[in-house]
């Protein structure tokens, strides 16, 4: 397999590989960086590719693994990087300031889901995977993934409601 | 879309039981400009959903060909056929000036051959020797002027 049609192979879900791991890792950084080594390391497996019914599914759940690696071993070491003190840089580029601000409430209520639902939320309401696809990629069955689902959701719901209601929360 | 079936749709989508095509017509309505206000709050949900499906990756991917694996293995193929042939130049040479040492089926003529061969030496020898006899008289002269000039020093 040449690089180019390897590229074509990818072109479809490098996106969403790039976005699963920037809604695990949160800074854009740590995604990008993890995008390239999943792609690096399906490259290095393209023999093999044929093999699976889905490369897509595939390079999800090596994202998946990946991530979630990288978030324990980043728990592992002394320095504890807080979610919330990572700066984006796209959210310095003010644009649609109003609209993104309250964009910015739902983004910062599902980085405090628990991972699983995380995923899950990114992989529905994003991406807009079937149940299957979503429970092969996180190995659960497609029950669980809508518990998960429905109670994201609903936490969303929640915090955006009392949001609202109040207009002050701890920012 | 009219508010009952946003209502039912909404409804089914927090029990996480809406197929992909509803949740995508509750996209299309919260996303749109006439949302009834009492629902205004969860077009920052839709809205944010939307604008994160347009995130895109641009960095370049580092992928290299296997190019670099293949020369790897040229390289040391290369340097192993060198050292084979190296190594099998050496002993076949060896051989070769093994095989040339020689032997005589017949003694006489060894015995010949051995004694030119000890005659041719010491042939040189004795040249050798001779060209010393001639060196002995610069040794005599020399002792002579240094014993000299030692014993001027000494004076």
């Amino acid at each position: 397999m040449k690089s180019l049609e390897f590229e074509q192979l990818i072109a479809p879900f490098k996106n969403k590989v790039f976005r699963f791991a920037k809604r695990l890792l949160v800074s854009t950084e740590e995604a990008e960086d993890a995008t390239q080594e999943v792609m690096v390391r399906l490259w290095n497996k393209k023999e093999t590719l044929v093999n699976y019914n889905s490369v897509e599914a595939l390079a999800m759940t090596m994202t998946k693994n990946f991530c979630l690696d990288q978030l324990k071993s980043k728990r592992a070491s002394n320095l504890q990087l807080v979610h919330s003190n990572y700066s984006d840089n796209r959210t310095g580029l003010e644009k649609e300031i109003e609209a993104k601000d309250s964009w910015n409430w739902v983004e910062k209520i599902i980085n405090t889901l628990p991972e699983q639902q995380r995923l899950i939320i990114q992989m529905r309401d994003i991406e807009e995977y079937e149940f299957e696809t979503i429970a092969a990629v996180l190995e659960m069955n497609e029950t669980a993934v809508r518990v998960a689902l429905s109670r994201a959701r609903k936490t969303i719901r929640e915090q955006l409601v009392a949001k609202h209601n109040y207009g002050l929360t701890n920012s | 879309m009219d508010l009952q079936t946003v209502n039912i749709l909404l409804e089914k989508y927090f029990e996480g039981t809406t197929t992909i095509t509803e949740e995508k017509q509750l996209k299309a309505y919260f996303t749109s400009n006439n949302v009834a206000p009492h629902l205004a709050h969860y077009r920052d949900v839709f809205g944010y959903f939307k604008t994160e499906k347009e995130i895109k990756f641009d960095k370049k991917l580092p992928l290299q060909p296997r190019k670099t694996k293949t020369v790897k293995w040229i390289s040391i193929a290369a340097s192993l056929a060198l050292l084979s042939g190296t190594v099998w130049w050496v002993s076949n040479s060896n051989e070769a000036q093994a095989n040339e040492l020689g032997t005589f089926n017949n003694p006489e003529e060894a015995y010949q051959a051995t004694q030119e061969a000890l005659h041719l030496l010491s042939n040189e020898v004795n040249q050798g020797v001779e060209g010393m006899a001639v060196l002995k008289q610069y040794e005599q002269t020399k002792r002579k002027i240094f014993k000299k000039q030692s014993n001027k020093q000494s004076k």
